[in-house]
């Protein structure tokens, strides 16, 4: 068995959300310092704010405003910061109930130390200097030991000089380490030897390329492993004519055609591009080769072109369609 | 096959489980390679083929391993043709199983399978949870799974309903208890550690790893067909709490109570709970919300703390109840799963086994 492959992989999105009035009533109240509740029917002060009553369901629009300090409700030291987090250095995860709010906030504290925090610590807001519109616009919580809770909600219109900010983008970043696992290292280090080989069920006897190590049909292992292709025949095809956004494919002129391929050997296609040969010239029962690809281009082929044999017969890949 | 009656409640047994070792790493195995062995061994103890089964559900979330639809190349390890009746939950299995447990009591199956996997290993687990949080509040400030624990712990501490020698009495005996369990990652005493995130050091936090379950599911006289003892689901529920953490106590399981509730955990004691508590001040808050005491075995299995591929630990909670009924060790069990961060959502299933002479 050969060495099983891995490769770091980055799955990296902005997620754009629009908010509802209250949460954009909120944040852009923490973009001119101002922080924001909602009032219950049952009167109850929600900091942070949502758009749904969370035990009654009820639409809640009465905004009210809440001081910018407040008491810790609990906490957890933070050793090591992680990627995104709101400190860089060793901070507190702090609960915090907002001088006027019945509900708390999740935030960071910034402390010298676990020995500086505990519950019931009067902390205040330390403002970040560049705001958006972001809960991030609270840089984080600071100690703020002299400060005496007694502020209470007061109404608040939810209207701020500037703008109103009605989204938010969100950047996420996660990273992987890709494993193929057994069925797919096989294939893909045999793709470096310009070979291809699959997998036949041991069952139904079909073989599959690439393999991914059962058979969908019948749910078993594959293990037996068979060399096909590299030859192939066209066994359906479409003309592509929109150009692809990303650059791995810029250099590939528009239009051409993407083929479902049946390798010489496999009982399933594999799709990829034809090239060497006019797009409107490409025909079911093409016989085609792949070509490989150029050093530090990868292991796939990068395309492939005729063969300049005669078409194949309708009948040898029709149940492959 | 579809039933032409639904059955009573509470005539609907788990007959067979299967689970993988969990292991730290699985980077030889693709998904589908690691789950396959499973599913073979659930049916062959079952003497089920796939085209028996009347309903097909898993759980699984392609967030952990970061690979799109991997749930639909994990069932290439069912053999899903002649196509079947299928579903999936991006959630932990045993809410799977609930699906599949509402379709045979709906009577549109006498039998179902379920299963669950999770590769925690491939990506970041404590940040690829963040992902599942408020995105306008929460999720910008990646709180990671263990933080958000942590202050559930310390909200724990404050109240007085334990301290930090009483979380690591939790860890020490999850991890003795996994000794008897040949699938556990982490069987035997481990270190508490340094703090990972105070007050939970490494010893309360679950190991990282990766696994898969499945379960068969029949009703009525299929099921005395297929089991000796069949764990019976005499109920099950599942409730969630609101998701802004600082709108709940946390020091409470409000959700869990009202699911052991309707699942009728309360009528008659349990003997045996298999609880779905990642962290070791987590089995605190459930054991209170459930008023289970010393004569309960709580997670004779070691739990979440000595095995947690993600995604599956749930499911693995009830096939590890279910066994226990299936060997004749317990009469009664009670088995919970949870989702989302410091319990927000909860599930529990009682088990029973058949009166025996």
């Amino acid at each position: 068995m050969p060495d099983v492959l891995s490769a770091s992989m980055v799955v990296e999105f902005p997620f754009t959300r629009s908010l509802g009035p209250v949460q954009s009533a909120f944040l852009t109240g923490l973009r001119e310092r101002t922080v924001l509740g909602v009032r219950t029917t049952a009167g109850t002060v929600l900091v942070p704010p949502v758009e749904y009553d969370p035990r009654t369901a009820e639409e809640i629009r009465d905004l009210v405003e809440v001081a910018a300090t407040g008491t810790v409700t609990t906490w957890a030291w933070n050793p090591a910061p992680r990627r995104g987090q709101p400190l860089a250095t060793p901070f507190a995860w702090v609960l915090v109930r907002l001088d006027g709010a019945d509900t708390a906030l999740l935030h960071a504290l910034d402390a010298p130390g676990p020995e500086a925090v505990r519950t019931g610590l009067r902390v205040r807001v330390r403002w970040a200097a560049d705001r958006t519109g972001a809960i991030t616009d609270i840089a984080c919580f600071e100690p703020d030991e002299g400060s005496t809770p007694g502020h209470r909600a007061r109404p608040h219109s939810g209207e701020f000089a500037g703008e109103a900010v009605t989204g938010i983008v969100a950047p996420a970043r996660l990273d992987y380490t890709y494993t193929p696992g057994r069925a797919q290292s096989a294939y893909l280090a045999a793709l470096a030897e310009h070979r291809v080989v699959g997998e036949r069920c041991p069952r139904c006897r079909k073989v599959y390329v690439p393999p991914r190590g059962a058979c969908p049909t019948c749910g078993v292992a594959t293990a037996e492993r068979v060399e096909v292709g590299p030859r192939g025949t066209v066994t359906t095809f479409c003309v592509v004519n929109i150009k692809a956004k990303n650059a791995m494919n810029d250099a590939i002129e528009v239009p051409y055609v993407y083929a479902h391929i049946a390798l010489d050997g496999a009982d399933l296609p594999l799709h990829g591009r034809i090239g060497g040969i006019p797009y409107d010239r490409v025909r079911m029962g093409l016989r085609v080769e792949p070509v490989w690809p150029g050093p530090g281009a990868g292991r796939h082929p990068d395309h492939y072109r005729p063969t300049g044999e005669p078409d194949a017969d309708y009948d040898t890949y029709k149940e492959l369609l | 096959m579809t039933g032409d009656r639904a059955p009573e409640p509470g005539d609907v047994a788990v007959v067979a489980c299967a689970q993988t070792a969990h292991r730290r790493r699985t980077d030889d195995l693709s998904e589908v390679e690691m789950l396959m062995p499973v599913l073979h061994e659930v049916l062959e103890s079952t003497g089920l083929t796939t085209a028996d089964i009347g309903f097909t559900c898993s759980g699984s979330s392609d967030y952990l391993a970061g690979r799109p639809f991997s749930f639909t190349m994990a069932l290439d390890g069912v053999g899903a043709w002649p196509p079947i009746a299928e579903s999936h939950v991006e959630m932990d299995g045993a809410w799977a199983l609930y699906e599949a447990w509402v379709k045979i009591l709906a009577g549109e199956a006498d039998t179902a399978l379920v299963y669950a996997y999770g590769t925690s290993s491939s990506g970041s687990v404590r940040d690829v949870l963040t992902r599942q949080l408020d995105p306008y509040y929460v999720a910008p400030l990646w709180p990671d799974a263990v933080a958000l624990a942590a202050l559930q712990a310390q909200a724990l501490l404050d109240a007085g309903h334990a301290d930090e020698p009483a979380l690591a009495a939790v860890a020490a005996r999850s991890r003795q208890a996994a000794l008897g369990n040949p699938h556990a990652q982490l069987r035997g005493a481990r270190p508490q550690g340094e703090y990972l995130v105070r007050p939970l050091r490494t010893g309360d936090c679950p190991p990282i790893g990766d696994g898969a379950v499945a379960v068969v599911l029949a009703a009525g006289d299929r099921a005395r067909d297929l089991c000796e003892r069949p764990a019976w689901i005499r109920g099950m529920d599942h409730r969630a709490e609101a998701h802004s953490l600082g709108v709940r106590d946390l020091t409470d399981s409000p959700s869990t109570r009202l699911a052991a509730e309707h699942a009728g955990a309360f009528e008659r004691p349990v003997d045996t709970a298999e609880l779905h508590a990642p962290f070791t001040s987590q089995e605190v808050v459930l054991r209170r919300a459930l008023r289970l005491d010393d004569s309960v075995d709580v997670n004779p299995s070691g739990g979440a703390l000595a095995a947690n591929p993600v995604m599956a630990t749930g499911l693995v909670r009830v096939a590890d109840a279910a066994a226990r009924v299936h060997r004749g060790d317990s009469r009664r069990a009670l088995a919970h799963a949870t989702s989302g961060p410091c319990l927000q959502q909860n599930l529990v299933a009682v088990l029973e086994g058949d009166a025996r002479a």
